[in-house]
């Protein structure tokens, strides 16, 4: 790709997506939704990533040779 | 004043809950003109607000507070980002902004801009963070890499692959950059 091209590019993309504003700012106070965040209970993690898990593990002791291209794969 | 700002960053990193406050309403507008930058979508932008300082709040303690709040929650605010980016669907509605940008160029036609919104979104969520904040929003490589928390001439890169990727996409369109 030569200069031409990527200056061209550049623009293109500047006119599909012009910048925003530099004064932007949300339309309401977020501090009660921050709080309401911060009171929420973490959720467990779901059953399935547990039984994930749990299948890995024992695919990682009974077949060794598994763990390289497990962490190839990763 | 500057001590009490580096004792409101103490404070907020021993897990004090109104230095966190303070914090919060200092930096919630730049943080969310920064979110906004990225996702270009005002009530994602509020969402992924309050998801930044969820996480800046629950990683207080390791903050370091000799390195400054800005330059952290900007971190912060670009992998929530990215999160969000990474979970979207290229074909999910555009923004409101790019249905009707302000055209300064007549020779691009509004089907152009718009496949290449939709070009844009098929990129890959990094490299188009990279692309958005140095060639849409024209910051410096050092701020965009530093948000990014990769090294100037890696940010530099994913722009450029964001770049040759978006030509090639073009071109499968028939578009002639």
């Amino acid at each position: 790709m030569n200069a031409h091209d990527e200056d061209r590019i550049k623009q293109l993309l500047q006119q599909a997506l012009p910048p925003i504003e530099d004064d932007a700012e949300p339309e309401r106070d977020l501090w009660p939704a921050m709080l309401q965040r911060l009171d929420a209970k973490p959720t467990p993690p779901p059953w399935f990533d547990w039984a994930l898990l749990a299948g890995l593990v024992g695919l990682a002791a009974f077949f060794p040779a598994s763990i390289p291209v497990f962490l190839y794969y990763l | 004043m500057q001590n009490e700002a580096s004792s409101v960053l103490n404070e907020f990193q021993q897990g004090d809950l109104n230095a966190f406050e303070t914090l919060f309403r200092m930096h919630q507008r730049a943080v969310y003109g920064w979110i906004l930058r990225i996702v270009r979508n005002p009530a994602t932008a509020e969402d992924l607000t309050v998801e930044t300082f969820w996480r800046i709040h629950r990683a207080h303690a390791r903050f370091d507070p000799l390195h400054g709040f800005e330059g952290w929650s900007r971190r912060v605010a670009t992998h929530a980002a990215l999160d969000w980016l990474r979970t979207k669907r290229p074909e999910d509605e555009l923004p409101a902004d790019i249905a009707a940008p302000p055209c300064a160029d007549p020779a691009i036609s509004a089907e152009i801009r718009c496949k290449t919104a939709l070009a844009f979104q098929r990129l890959p969520p990094k490299l188009r963070i990279a692309a958005i904040l140095s060639v849409v929003e024209e910051l410096p490589g050092k701020e965009v890499a530093e948000a990014l928390g990769i090294s100037v001439a890696a940010a530099k890169l994913r722009v450029f692959r964001a770049l040759r990727l978006l030509r090639k996409d073009l071109q499968q369109q028939g578009i002639t950059p």
